[in-house]
This record gives structure tokens, C-alpha cells and sequence, in this order.
């Protein structure tokens, strides 16, 4: 369109005598103090902006990524850290009390678990997000989990998976690679083991 | 069928857009008149189209047509007709084509005036409306659009789109999902549609201070130009504004107006900035200074206008308010860039350009204290702008997320406000130019006097919070100068032309209206202050459940249970209503019903308080609904709001005097000399 | 003035200060059982409950909230209460387990004192800039005195009359 600059550049004169303070030139534009404190606090803002967008739509956390590591500290005490599973794969699935949809793949969670199990590698971690404890163990005994169970302190640990809400389930390999999400519940064991099965090392 | 010719229509709308766009740029270029003129044309065309548009979507709402996404979205079978109509406003798609439909309809409307004088600008002004129509078509056409209709993919997938993909046949869904229960008052049928008006109407006058940066005529022509547009735009955005806010009074239940959620905070800004705007252009028509600093707020309403209509559709807030994440988040983004940028290059190119003959004789003359009430009202869009964004930079920083909410906003406003209501007790006194301690002291006594007499008043009532206290006394101040000011120009006119005090009124009004009428708008800033202050220091609640024929006691109120029927209605709800007695001192006032509606086919509740009303306070009492409602017991939450009332006759009152001061005068002879008169700039004028 | 014996006095004394001390007990005792309800009322679990908000949802402060989770927190909130903790107690609990963002302002720490900082720190400077800038239009009132009235409001009727006879000109 038009060209920007306030006036054509004239490199042997000195500031302008209209202006008060000095005169910065930036990409050969001549700008008062105040003119640039104006662009700077633009293109802040414009990059507050941008940056915010961009990670609300980074949403889940990237597959082939590293996976975030945690502690999560159990209802029955313990303490189970991310990073001591490395050589296993590791099912972290994101749950609440007062979540419908979760309920839904309680039952298949457990199982798969049962199934899991004898092998030594797998290992499933509930993660409870915003809850209660009273209602939590509730849930837990209503669906006979056995797995490690712990609530989301802080909402530390959702907020470093950037999850949208529950249910979500992340399976990661044994690396600490981040192998696959699932949004929403699971709507069948098949579904749970389509995710795990190809991790295993026979 | 219908929906595909809808979809052409704004496909064409969007071209003919971007011609007139080329047409006027080129006709500046090449200084031809007839390129110029096309491009008008253009513009003129686009308002059919969009309109045409329009129609479709309310067609396809109104006869049922749920193949079309956007219609089993909003509307349902059991809908009543006026709210599938008001549904065009109901969900994102259909509120950016009504955002569409009337920023070409303002925008034709400005290109139909005479424009012999002020040729120059017209170019600018078509491109400005043009691209920003331009912008929203485009966001509906490849982003939000309405005329999506629903198909089964062979995998059995239901997916939307325009055209139809491979293999798959239309979906046609029996019912639709119906309008969220929550828009079906009637505040929230015309709380959106007032402030797209306002939003839209802020374009006109950004368009005019583009044009004149851009072609170098800096001086008070644009103002002039757009001074009704820019009033009438704030009066509906004020009229939005005050809508959101009793609606969610009588609706949303918690017993309050305004809570300081993002989203309400991003149609404030732009108001804020109006407001600021609306005193400072006086001084430069008054004394020519401060050319600046109206181009920045002009260019700040604008921008907050986009910026806001961004913030609440693109899902980088959080908020109750905010339409669901969507993409065109990047879309609005990049606008928003593209005219911060444009805006502010043009303003630094000009800079020079608009310096004025500014002389301040006096720190407490009536520009200076204009100049201190932009300030305010800088400090109040400060301490919004940064409220909201706040979070935004602690989650990016720290991956913390935060809540900034009404404490903050409330503390940190409460003595802008104030100091707002003290400069309108005290400018209208001050003159223009010259005004001294002497004479501001000397204008001053009386209503001083009088305010302390109200406060006296208050006092008796048994108000003894010292906060409270110097709120109603600024309210009485306020009120005391400005009944005084109608008062010393009525009595001038009786003294002098033998008028009747009514009639001396009603001609000093009509012949300085945007004084008068800004003094009336002043009134009901104050009226809508007292009641403010009633709710917000004064409210009281309590809950409790209650079983049949048990009391529950407020400020002296008490209510008991008395019964509760159930039953459906024709329009697809199920109704608990309870019937409540009120009693005061023992003595019965009446009934009230609050009830609980549940919306099958959206399964969500609202519960509709039971209020009664009076001057001096609202008792409110609400069903709870997260407790079991039946009739042998339900629980109940009862607010006590002293003062309320005063809020909406505030509001009613603040509209009134938008009306005055934005009436057309009848006679141009008589606008010519009150600017005449007023160039004399008198000790009172 | 008496003298009273020493050990008469010290008898007394110890007297006076056991009753006062089993006073003290009694009175704390019954406090105490006075400060246990039977059980915690809506409104006492309201008043906590305002100043937090919702987890989940956005910007809804718990007490309104409507959803089953929010009445869960409330009956947490009942339990904690009826167990003897004192509001702020809950409300650290409540950032314990849930985060920052249960409360209504951000607490003052680390990077949030830039939310209270930044609002009076510009407008102090709008202020300050405004000083200036009205400093230098200022001009002496003497120097640029012209026709219009000066005085006060000793014209007042007269001036009135003159600007509205100008005005219907």
C-alpha cells in the first residue's frame, strides 16, 4: 500500500527539532520514545495473543513427545514417579467421580488391568482430577479398581498433559514416549488393548 | 435448495465486497470520480445480498429444515415461532451473518448521504466498512457456515459440510436441539442484537478518522461528521450493556447484574473508550486541542470492538459466555493484527499533523477536568484490559492458571468510579477557559449544601458505612448540580422570554440538546449509583431447606412454604413451581413463585426466582435445583437487594437522555448559531 | 492502709487464681462446646463457598454453581467446617488440591504481584503525563485575558440571558 516511514530518512541530520527526547531508528524508520513504547507494547500483545492460541490448541499432548513426567501420590500413600515405569508401557487414565463418561470404561479399565497384569510390564495409574476423596474411593469401590489410584494435586499433572477433560487416556511407551491419547471413554477392552498390544516387546 | 442460494448469496456479497475495495483504491489512485462511485454502488449492493442471506437462514430456521446444521442446533419442533427467528442470533454461525447484515446496513446507510463537501473521505470510508464486512463474510464463508447441511458418511460417521461428500446421503435428524434455555428470555432476545448494533456502529466513526488521517484533513471535520453516529452507537451499546445486566438479574440467579466475567468485560471496553471519546470531542469543538488524543480513542474503540468480538468467539478465554473454540481463531487473529498495525502506522504518519493551539489557563477549567475524566476512565479500561489478559500471561509464563475475578475488578474501579461521580458533580460548574477556586467555590456552595442534607437523611435511615456513606453523598452532589443547572437555565428563560418553568424546560432542553441531555444521562448515572450501592454494600442472603409450612427468615422478611405443583408445558419443558408467602413483621405482603424449568430435549434446568419489588428493595427468592425439589420439601436461597430498582430507572433514565441529546435538530439555522453562540465560549457555557 | 498477713493473703490469693483459672477452663469448655454445631448450615457453607470458585467451570464462584461436582465440593466444604476448620484453612486446602485458580484473585506471589502492581503504576504515569502535558499549555492567565467575562457567577443572570439571546439568534 503506502509506504509507513514518517518521513524520508536524512542520515546526516540529527533529531528532528520538534520532538522532545531522542529519536530511535529501527528498520530505517525514525521513531519518537513514545512511538516505540506504542509498536512494542502492540507486538507484545500481539504475541501474548498468538502464543495463547497457539497452546490452547496444542491440545492433547503431542504424540511422539516425551511424555511429562510426574508423582502422583496415591489414596493409599504411596508414591509412584513416571520416570522409576520407564521400561514399561504406562496407561494414565484421567478420571472423576462426578464424570458420566468415565464410568463407562471403569469396568473395562479394571479388566484390561486383570488382564495385563501377570505380564509385569504394564502398568495402569489413575489419575483423579478435581475430586473429592470421600467421593473418589466411592467410585473406586463401586468399580472394583486396583490400580494405582492418586488425585491430581495443584491439577499438576492435567495441566502438563493440557487435557480438555474427562476422560482422557494416555498410554506411554516404554521409552517415555507419549504412544497414543484417547479422548473420551474407551467403549470397549478391544479398543484398550488395540493401544497397548503394539508396544509390547513378544 | 434455499440454503445453497443463501450460501451464493454471500459468496456474491464477498466478491462484490472486494470489488468495491479494488474499485475504490483504484479510483483514489487515479482520482476518478466514476471508479469512486462504483465502488458506492458496491457497497449499496452488498446490503441486499447479505439481507437475502439472511432471510434464507431465518426461512430454513422457521420451517424446520434440520438437515441444515445450524438449524438442529438452535432451533427444535417445540420452539415457538419468534424465538426460531431471534435463533439467527442464537449460535456463532448465524450471529456473524447477523453481524454481517448490519454492518453493510450502517455502511450503506452512511454512503447515502449527501457527501459534496467531504469527497475525499468517502473513498476511505467504503474501504474501511468494505473490508471489515469483507472480513466477517469471509469468517462465514469458510469458517462458521450457516448453510452446512448434515450427511452420513458410508463408515456411518454424521459430518457437515456444503457440498456433498463421496458416497454419503443427507442426515435429517427428526428434532432439533433447541435453543439453550437460558436465550429464551426475552432480555437475552434483544441483549445481543443492541450490542452488534453498538459493536457495528463503532465502525462508522473509526472509518472517518481512518479517512481523515489518510488524506491529511485532520481538522474537527470528521467529528462533526460522525457526532450523531458515534452517540447513537453508544446509546446501543449502553442499551446491550444494561440489557446483560438485567437479564442476568432475572435469569442466570445468583442474585446479581454484572459479574465481572471476561466476556462482559470485552463489551465494556469499547463503551469505556466511547464514554472517554463522547467528553473529550467537546473540547476540541469547544477549543480545538487535543486532536491526538480523539484520534487514539476512536482508533481504541475499534480496535477494542474486534478485539473483543475476538476474545469472546475465538476460545482463548475462559468464560460462561464464550461460544465454543473454534477455528476461526487464527482468522480473527490475523485481522486484529492487520488493523492494529494499519491504525497505528496511520496515527504516527499524522502525528504532526494534528497538533493544536492548546492553552490551558486554569488546572480546574472544564477542558482540564474533562482531560482528568478521560483519565478515569483510561485508568478503569487499564485496570479491565489487564484483568483480562492477566491470565492469559501467568498461564504462558508460569503454566498456572488464574482467576482474576470481581474482588480485584471491584476494588480497584470503586475509587475510579467515584472520582467520576465527584467530576460530575463539579464540572458542569467549571467553566470553560477561566475558572478559579473563587468562582468553582462560589458556583459550588449551594448544591454542596444541599448534598449534605441528603447524606443528613441517609444518616437517619441508620446507614453508618463510611463507604456507603460517601457514595450517597457524591449521588446527592451529582444530583444537586445538575437539577441546579436545569434550574438556573430554566429561570433565565422565564426571567427573559416570560416562558413557564415546564416550558422553560422543555425549550432549553430541546434547544441545547446534547448539553441537557447529558445532564439527563448524568441523572441516571447517579440513580443507577444508588442503587449500585444498595445491592453491592447492602445485600443480604441465606438458604435453607425447607419442608411444607416452614418459615425461613431474611432482614426482616420471612417466608414460609406453602406448596409445590408439577406439570408440563406445550413447549417442552417440565415446571416445578412453588408457591412461597412473604411476610414482614408478621404482617402478609403476598405470594411469590419461584419455579424450576427442565428443558427435555437439552436436559438443563433454569430456575426462575420469585421477586417482589419495591423502591426501597427486592426480595428475591430462588428454588435451588441442585437439591431434590419436591413437594415435601425443597431448599431455597432468598436474596435481600436494598435499592435496586434505582438501577433499572437509572438505566431507563441514562437511555432517555441518550435519546434527547442524540435527537436531530429540526432546524439547521438553530445548530449554526448554538455553535456560534458557543464560540463566544461564555463563563457558563 | 491494712496490711493483710502474708500467709492469710497467699491462701486467698491461691484461692482467687484457682477459681479464676477453673472459671477460664469452664468458660473455654463451654466455648468450645458452643463453637461445635450440630450441624453446619447453608449459609455457613456459603459463606466459604463465595469466595472460591469453581474448578472446572469457568468464572462461577461455588456457591451458585449448579453442577454435581460443585456440590461435592459444597458438602467438603460442610464436613471441613463441621470438623472445626477455620475458613482460611479450607480455602488452603482448596488451592492444595485444586490449584490457583479456586481463588478469586490471584495470590500475591511470584509473578502475580504484576496484577496489582500494573493498574496503579499507569495510572499514576497517565497522571503524571497528564501533569506534565497540561504544564506546558499552560500560559499565564494574565497574558491571554480576552472579551469574555471573567467573573464569576456576579454576571450569572445576565451572562445566562446573553448566551441564550445569542443562541436563539
Amino acid at each position: 500500500m503506502t509506504d509507513i516511514q514518517t518521513a524520508p530518512p536524512a542520515p546526516e541530520t540529527p533529531a528532528p527539532p520538534a520532538s522532545r527526547g531522542g529519536r530511535f531508528v529501527i528498520f530505517g524508520l525514525s521513531l519518537s520514545l513514545g512511538a516505540l513504547i506504542a509498536w512494542i507494547a502492540l507486538i507484545a500483545l500481539l504475541a501474548i495473543v498468538a502464543l495463547s492460541m497457539f497452546r490452547n490448541a496444542q491440545n492433547p499432548a503431542a504424540e511422539g513427545n516425551v511424555a511429562p513426567d510426574f508423582t502422583l501420590t496415591t489414596f493409599s500413600g504411596e508414591q509412584i514417579s513416571l520416570a522409576d515405569l520407564q521400561g514399561k508401557v504406562v496407561v494414565v487414565n484421567f478420571w472423576a467421580s462426578w464424570c458420566k463418561p468415565c464410568e463407562q470404561e471403569a469396568a473395562d479399565l479394571e479388566t484390561a488391568w486383570q488382564f495385563y497384569r501377570p505380564r509385569g510390564d504394564v502398568v495402569f495409574l489413575g489419575v483423579d482430577y478435581v475430586d473429592t476423596e470421600t467421593e473418589a474411593m466411592a467410585y473406586l469401590e463401586k468399580f472394583d479398581i486396583t490400580y494405582p489410584n492418586g488425585a491430581d494435586l495443584g491439577t499438576r499433572i492435567s495441566q502438563a498433559y493440557r487435557i480438555k477433560g474427562v476422560p482422557e487416556t494416555y498410554v506411554i511407551a516404554p521409552d517415555g514416549r507419549l504412544a497414543g491419547a484417547r479422548i473420551g471413554p474407551f467403549t470397549s477392552l478391544a479398543q484398550i488393548q488395540a493401544m497397548i498390544d503394539p508396544l509390547l516387546s513378544p | 435448495m434455499v440454503a445453497n442460494f443463501g450460501y451464493g448469496a454471500l459468496v456474491i456479497a464477498l466478491l462484490v465486497s472486494l470489488y468495491g475495495i479494488g474499485a475504490a483504491f483504484y479510483g483514489v489512485r487515479k482520482n476518478n470520480q466514476g471508479w469512486v462511485n462504483s465502488a458506492r454502488n458496491a457497497m449499496l449492493l452488498t446490503w441486499p445480498l447479505v439481507t437475502l442471506a439472511a432471510l434464507s437462514i431465518i426461512y430454513l430456521l422457521v420451517t424446520n429444515h434440520y438437515e441444515v446444521e445450524y438449524v438442529s442446533s438452535v432451533t427444535s419442533n417445540s420452539m415457538p415461532f419468534y424465538l426460531k427467528v431471534t435463533a439467527l442470533w442464537g449460535g456463532q454461525a448465524g450471529s456473524l451473518i447477523f453481524w454481517s447484515w448490519l454492518m453493510s446496513g450502517f455502511a450503506s446507510a452512511v454512503t447515502l448521504r449527501k457527501w459534496d463537501r467531504d469527497r475525499e473521505f468517502l473513498p476511505w470510508v467504503i474501504i474501511v466498512s468494505l473490508v471489515t464486512l469483507a472480513f466477517f463474510l469471509a469468517l462465514s464463508i469458510f469458517f462458521e457456515n450457516p448453510f452446512e447441511s448434515l450427511w452420513q458418511t458410508p463408515t456411518g460417521n454424521i459430518t457437515k459440510s456444503m457440498l456433498m461428500p463421496a458416497g454419503a446421503i443427507p442426515f435429517i435428524p427428526a428434532d432439533g436441539s433447541g435453543l439453550n434455555p437460558l436465550l429464551r428470555h426475552p432480555g437475552m432476545i434483544i441483549h445481543p442484537p443492541m450490542l452488534y448494533l453498538g459493536f457495528v456502529s463503532f465502525v462508522i466513526p473509526y472509518a472517518f478518522a481512518i479517512a481523515a488521517l489518510v488524506t491529511g484533513r485532520t481538522d474537527d471535520r470528521w467529528i462533526r461528521l460522525t457526532r450523531r453516529w458515534t452517540l447513537v452507537a453508544w446509546l446501543f451499546l449502553s442499551l446491550g450493556l444494561l440489557l446483560g445486566g438485567r437479564w442476568a438479574y432475572d435469569v442466570l440467579g445468583w442474585g446479581g447484574y454484572w459479574g465481572w466475567d471476561p466476556v462482559e468485560i470485552a463489551a465494556f471496553m469499547p463503551w469505556l473508550t466511547g464514554t472517554a471519546f463522547l467528553h473529550s470531542v467537546m473540547i476540541q469543538e469547544k477549543r480545538g486541542m487535543l486532536k491526538h488524543w480523539n484520534m487514539i480513542l476512536v482508533i481504541l474503540t475499534y480496535n477494542l470492538v474486534i478485539f473483543g468480538t475476538f476474545l469472546t468467539r475465538s476460545g482463548v478465554l475462559s468464560s460462561v459466555h464464550a461460544f465454543a473454540q473454534s477455528a476461526i481463531g487464527p482468522a480473527f487473529f490475523a485481522f486484529i493484527g492487520l488493523t492494529f498495525i494499519i491504525s497505528l502506522s496511520l496515527l504516527l504518519r499524522r502525528w504532526n499533523e494534528l497538533k493544536s493551539e492548546t492553552q490551558m489557563t486554569s488546572m480546574i477549567s472544564r477542558e482540564a477536568l474533562f482531560l482528568l475524566n478521560n483519565l478515569l476512565f483510561m485508568g478503569i479500561l487499564v485496570v479491565c484490559f489487564w484483568g483480562v489478559i492477566f491470565p492469559l500471561i501467568s498461564e504462558l509464563f508460569t503454566g498456572q492458571k488464574v482467576t482474576v475475578g470481581p474482588p480485584f475488578y471491584e476494588r480497584a474501579t470503586a475509587p475510579l468510579f467515584a472520582g467520576l461521580l465527584l467530576l460530575m458533580g463539579i464540572a458542569p460548574l467549571s467553566a470553560w477557559r477561566y475558572t478559579t477556586a473563587k468562582t468553582l467555590g462560589r458556583a459550588m456552595w449551594k448544591p454542596f449544601i444541599a448534598s449534605l442534607v441528603i447524606v443528613g437523611v441517609v444518616l437517619l435511615t441508620g446507614v453508618r458505612s463510611l463507604p456507603a456513606l460517601l457514595g450517597f453523598w457524591l449521588c446527592g452532589f451529582v444530583v444537586s448540580v445538575t437539577l441546579y443547572e436545569f434550574w438556573r437555565g430554566a429561570m433565565a428563560r422565564h426571567h427573559r422570554a416570560g416562558e413557564s418553568l415546564p416550558l422553560a424546560l422543555w425549550r432549553l432542553a430541546g434547544r441545547n440538546r446534547r448539553r441537557y441531555g447529558g445532564y439527563i444521562i448524568h441523572l441516571g448515572v447517579v440513580l443507577m449509583a444508588i442503587g449500585i450501592i444498595g445491592i453491592e454494600m447492602f445485600q443480604t442472603e441465606t438458604q435453607g431447606a425447607l419442608q411444607q409450612g416452614e418459615r425461613l427468615e431474611l432482614a426482616g422478611y420471612s417466608i414460609s412454604f406453602d406448596s409445590l405443583a408439577n406439570f408440563d408445558t406445550p413447549d417442552g419443558r417440565n415446571v416445578s413451581r412453588a408457591v412461597i408467602s412473604v411476610f414482614r413483621d408478621g404482617n402478609y405482603l403476598g405470594e411469590l413463585h419461584p419455579r424450576r424449568d427442565y428443558y427435555y430435549e437439552s436436559e438443563q434446568n433454569m430456575t426462575i426466582p420469585g421477586v417482589r419489588s419495591t423502591w426501597e428493595d427486592d426480595f428475591y427468592v430462588l428454588l435451588v435445583d441442585w437439591q431434590p425439589i419436591s413437594s415435601a420439601g425443597a431448599t431455597f436461597k432468598v436474596y435481600h437487594n436494598p435499592l435496586v430498582n434505582w438501577l433499572w430507572l437509572g438505566g431507563l433514565v441514562f437511555i432517555l437522555g441518550t435519546l434527547v441529546a442524540a435527537w436531530p435538530d429540526r432546524d439547521p439555522e438553530t445548530s449554526r448559531a448554538t455553535a456560534r453562540g458557543s464560540a463566544y465560549a461564555s463563563v457558563k457555557a | 492502709m491494712m496490711q493483710p498477713s502474708l500467709p492469710k493473703f497467699k491462701s486467698i490469693g491461691w484461692l482467687v487464681l484457682a477459681n479464676l483459672v477453673l472459671a477460664i477452663l469452664l468458660f473455654g469448655v463451654a466455648h468450645a462446646q458452643k463453637s461445635e454445631p450440630v450441624g453446619v448450615t447453608d449459609d455457613q457453607i456459603n459463606a466459604v463457598a463465595k469466595q472460591l470458585y469453581c474448578p472446572v467451570c469457568e468464572n462461577i464462584p461455588l456457591d451458585v454453581c449448579p453442577t454435581q461436582a460443585c456440590a461435592q465440593w459444597r458438602s467438603l466444604i460442610g464436613e471441613k467446617l463441621a470438623a472445626g476448620w477455620s475458613e482460611d484453612q479450607i480455602k488452603d486446602y482448596f488451592v492444595a488440591q485444586y490449584g490457583d485458580r479456586v481463588l478469586a484473585t490471584p495470590p500475591a506471589r511470584g509473578l502475580n504481584w504484576l496484577v496489582y502492581i500494573i493498574p496503579p503504576v499507569a495510572i499514576i504515569l497517565g497522571a503524571f503525563i497528564l501533569y506534565r502535558a497540561m504544564r506546558g499549555w499552560r500560559q499565564p492567565a494574565s497574558a491571554s485575558r480576552q472579551v469574555e467575562t471573567g467573573s464569576g457567577s456576579s454576571g450569572d443572570e445576565y451572562v445566562t440571558r446573553l448566551e441564550e439571546e445569542l443562541r436563539r439568534r
